[in-house]
């Protein structure tokens, strides 16, 4: 019955408005703000109207203030997921669950997962339970190289998961661009500049658009990107398509670009330091799995860091929509590589930025998510112990200043078959 | 696409060349079959490992799991000869004509054995011309060996053995059939030729699959099985074919050689270990009952990821579950998986094996087998890191058939040790060294001691960290 009560609450709750309003105040945990410094122990976070509102030694905690006793814990900032498909897919191998690509669809570029991202999918809720909060969303790629529009999410429990809807343009060039494009890496880089070029003619007389390349909602979505109002985010890994990428910015000068997966972005690293284009680079990749991916290496984060880079972890194409989860393990691999000789890893403190407030800088929200400096979304949580170490439960979750359930699937699956065999009555009566 | 299971699909259309053997090079070998094979083609591409020199080596001072569920803290271990001689506490003798390691704050277990691999036969880099791991033109196809398709110089065993300390792998066909064909298990050393990476004595294992892979396959092309119920009947009258050949093998006119049968013979006979890829519960018991019909036992269902809700059934049958720490949600099988899987099957006293079915995670056998403890304990279920470490070690070793030889640190065994910066159920811990048959075969500090296939060479990134 206690299930049954908690399920109905959590109910009603999506109907009502979210309880911001509550003043919260931490206190005694180990806290760690997320920006790259290190942790403070017996530190007190305050959240109020769903804001953090102060994290440090000498915070004054408000007299209104919901207490909450962290002594012996972690607390930190929720994890902000640099890459996934959190909300588009429910079962992968289901294809009416899943809208991570839309490979009939006429179109392209103006494809919005604004309007697939699902806050009520299982994953969702596992990967809540597990510290993530906030996540960049974006499509795959169907016929055309561009996917269209991803979003910035959180991971609450009420029915409204965008933070940022069109927060960026999802674009694949390297092996898929070549792919989609109709077979080789030059015919990405003509479409790409074509589809630019006709854009550019769309706003000129929209009325009288007519391309062989694309529809005018596409072209539409493409304006932003030309005038660099939006983030161009681009799949591409080997050293030399980064070059090539690098180099759109002399056709577009105004590209904002972000790369993603760049599994050989430390062999060219400081061009893309010196182009001053930030990388959510994939963790753990260090198989050439395929060509463009030689010299991939877990190295690969600590090098580009070391080199300049502005860098934060993105899992593209690695379980992205179920397994987030993994962001806290990668990050504590990074931060093991420092024992290695000749690798390249990141420090504890920077290792958990990769997870925070780099993300969120990387797509321009680093004024608002991503730590617990004062003013950001009070997204938090709080650990039994160092949130990258494997032994380590989440124990408490704050979305927008407001504590979330951690109920899940999984969670109930596993209490049911506590003691699997049936009882009085079968299984399916027990919950 | 990094899931195995799902290449299957793939695989299936894609055209399949494999370098078939002919017969006659097994026909003679039959009459000087070893051990007890009842096989003719037992001696078929025989095993010619041999270890590498090594050193008299002891390691002092560490922190051992001996892989059998024990814990030594301040331990020495040591090995000669390629074999575990004496292992202990701090008051161990130490033989003088050895070298010394000092394993103050470091760790010991056995090298780390992975029971499902598609190392070689799905290498990288992953391009068509390297799908080798599904002979998805019949549902059916236990005449073919996976180690037919074992490319050597996969990059993937070199990163298994640096960053996982993998010492010991098995090899299986996928699961696009319901019969895969011959699993082989190898020691993870790298070599010109398949067969000089065989483990040597060690039996094959038969692949088999249930549920949605198989289905999908052959129902896309409009033959069976394209249900599970089509699945089940393709099966048992298989084995019912298995058992008429059998009976005929035994009588004054035996049959034509037939390599299906030869496999399936020696699975009834015992000799070769049933691997069944199978994820739901309903279905597990299913191929229980399957087997009982049919006189064989299958030692271990791969990616079981509904064990748990038959862990009493499971325990009660002595069957191992090989399965992932918290893989979920990619296909429909697959959708009621628990990261606490392992820990309430180890709570019924069923046998536990964490395996990994991929490339990267093979790297991190000892980081999935810690998060499924972690998942236990948070639960209140009870287990030590002696026996966490026991998952990823003796267990496979046991439901491979090779538990006698490796898989734990017991004197007499071969000397397959992995020396840990750190505690390997830790995030922060990597392998320092590996030995393999007491052959120091990877050493962090030593670039000379890193292997590097050939498809590396000459390559960016040749010879790096990883």
């Amino acid at each position: 019955m206690k299930h049954l009560a908690t399920i109905l609450v959590s109910s009603l709750a999506l109907m009502a408005a979210p309880a911001a309003a509550e003043t919260i105040a931490i206190t005694g945990g180990k806290v760690v703000v997320g920006d790259g410094s290190a942790p403070m122990d017996n530190a007190t976070v305050v959240i109020r109207n769903g804001r953090v509102v102060a994290a440090g030694s000498n915070v004054t905690v408000p007299a209104n203030a919901r207490r909450i006793d962290a002594s012996g814990k972690w607390v930190t900032p929720g994890i902000f997921a640099g890459f996934s498909r959190i909300g588009l897919v429910e079962v992968g191998a289901v294809r009416s669950t899943n809208d991570t690509r839309a490979a009939d669809s006429v179109f392209s570029a103006a494809l919005d997962v604004q309007y697939a991202v699902n806050p009520f999918a299982a994953p969702v809720a596992v990967n809540r339970a597990a510290g993530v909060t906030r996540a960049v969303v974006s499509p795959g790629t169907g016929n055309s190289m561009f996917g269209g529009y991803g979003a910035i999410v959180d991971l609450g429990q009420d029915s409204d998961p965008i933070t940022k809807a069109r927060a960026f343009q999802f674009v694949e060039f390297g092996e898929t661009g070549h792919r989609r494009a109709g077979g080789s890496r030059a015919a990405a880089h003509i479409l790409f500049r074509a589809m630019l070029e006709e854009a550019r003619t769309y706003s000129r007389s929209p009325s009288l658009f007519d391309s062989d390349l694309m529809k005018a909602s596409d072209a539409k979505a493409l304006l932003p990107i030309i005038n660099g109002s939006t983030r161009l985010m681009v799949h591409v890994n080997s050293a030399n398509d980064i070059l090539k990428v690098l180099d759109l910015r002399k056709d577009f000068p105004s590209l904002k670009l972000v790369l993603v997966g760049a599994h050989e972005g430390w062999r060219v690293a400081n061009a893309i330091a010196a182009a001053k284009v930030p990388v959510l680079a994939s963790a753990l990749t260090d198989l050439p799995e395929g060509f463009e991916e030689l010299a991939a290496t877990q190295s690969n984060i600590g090098r580009m860091k070391q080199a300049g880079v502005q860098v934060g972890i993105g899992m593209i194409n690695d379980r992205d929509a179920h397994q987030l989860r993994y962001s806290m393990q990668y990050a504590g691999n990074l931060v093991a590589l420092n024992r290695i000789p000749r690798a390249a890893g990141l420090s504890w403190d920077e290792a958990f930025a990769a997870i925070s407030s780099k993300p969120a800088e990387i797509m321009g929200m680093g004024a608002k998510l991503g730590s617990l400096k004062a003013g950001r979304q009070g997204d938090v949580v709080i650990w039994t112990g160092d949130p990258l170490e494997l032994s380590t439960q989440v124990e408490t979750v704050f979305i927008d200043g407001v504590e979330q359930s951690l109920s899940n699937r999984q969670e109930r699956l596993r209490e049911r078959y506590r003691n699997p065999a049936p009882g009085a009555l079968p299984k399916a009566y027990d919950r | 696409m990094k899931w195995k299971d799902l290449l299957a699909v793939a695989a299936a259309g894609a055209l399949v060349t494999g370098c078939a053997a002919t017969a006659a090079e097994t026909e003679t070998a039959s009459a000087s079959a070893s051990g007890s094979s009842k096989s003719s083609a037992k001696a078929a591409f025989p095993s010619t490992y041999k270890r590498y020199p090594s050193d008299n080596v002891v390691i002092t001072g560490a922190t051992i799991f001996d892989g059998e569920g024990q814990q030594i803290d301040n331990g020495v271990i040591f090995m000669s000869a390629g074999e575990i001689v004496s292992i202990g506490g701090p008051d161990t003798a130490i033989p003088t004509d050895s070298t010394i390691i000092d394993g103050t704050g470091k760790y010991v277990t056995p090298g780390i054995i992975d029971i499902h691999s598609h190392l070689g036969d799905y290498p990288t880099p992953s391009v068509p011309a390297h799908s080798d791991g599904n002979e998805a033109t019949s549902p059916v196809t236990p005449e073919v060996w996976a180690e037919h398709s074992v490319w050597p110089q996969d990059p993937g065993f070199s990163r298994a053995l640096a960053n996982g300390g993998i010492t010991s792998l098995q090899i299986l066909p996928g699961s696009a059939n319901l019969f895969g064909g011959r699993a082989v298990t190898l020691k993870n050393v790298p070599a010109r030729t398949v067969q000089a990476m065989k483990f040597p004595g060690a039996p094959y294992g038969m692949k088999m699959a249930c549920g949605e892979n198989p289905k999908r396959v052959y129902g896309g092309r409009n033959r069976k099985p394209s249900t599970r119920m089509g699945s089940l009947s393709l099966t048992r009258q298989t084995w019912i074919n298995a058992q008429d050949y059998r009976k005929k093998s035994k009588g004054a006119k035996p049959p034509k050689r037939d390599l299906a049968m030869e496999t399936l013979v020696a699975v009834l006979d015992g000799d070769i270990l049933v691997h069944n890829h199978c994820y739901r519960a309903d279905e597990l018991n299913q191929i229980i009952d399957m087997s009982k019909e049919f006189g064989y036992k299958v030692t271990a269902f791969h990616h079981a990821v509904e064990s748990y809700k038959i862990a009493d059934i499971l325990a009660k049958e002595d069957i191992c579950s090989a399965i992932w720490a918290d893989w979920w949600g990619f296909k429909m099988e697959a959708y009621d998986a628990i990261p606490e899987n392992a820990a309430l099957l180890q709570q019924a006293g069923a046998c536990v094996v964490i395996h990994s079915d991929d490339e990267n995670q093979i790297q991190r056998l000892n980081q999935e087998a810690s998060k499924a403890l972690a998942d236990g304990r948070a639960m209140g279920i009870e287990i030590s890191d002696a026996q966490a470490i026991q998952w990823i070690t003796y267990n496979p070793a046991k439901a491979m058939g090779i538990s006698d030889q490796t898989g734990s640190l017991k004197p007499g065994k071969m000397a397959d040790v992995v020396l840990w910066n750190g505690n390997p159920l830790s995030v922060y811990a990597r392998p320092e060294k590996v030995w393999i048959d007491g052959a120091m075969l990877y050493d962090a500090n030593d670039p000379g001691r890193r292997p590097v296939s050939d498809f590396e060479l000459g390559q960016p990134g040749e010879g790096d960290v990883k």
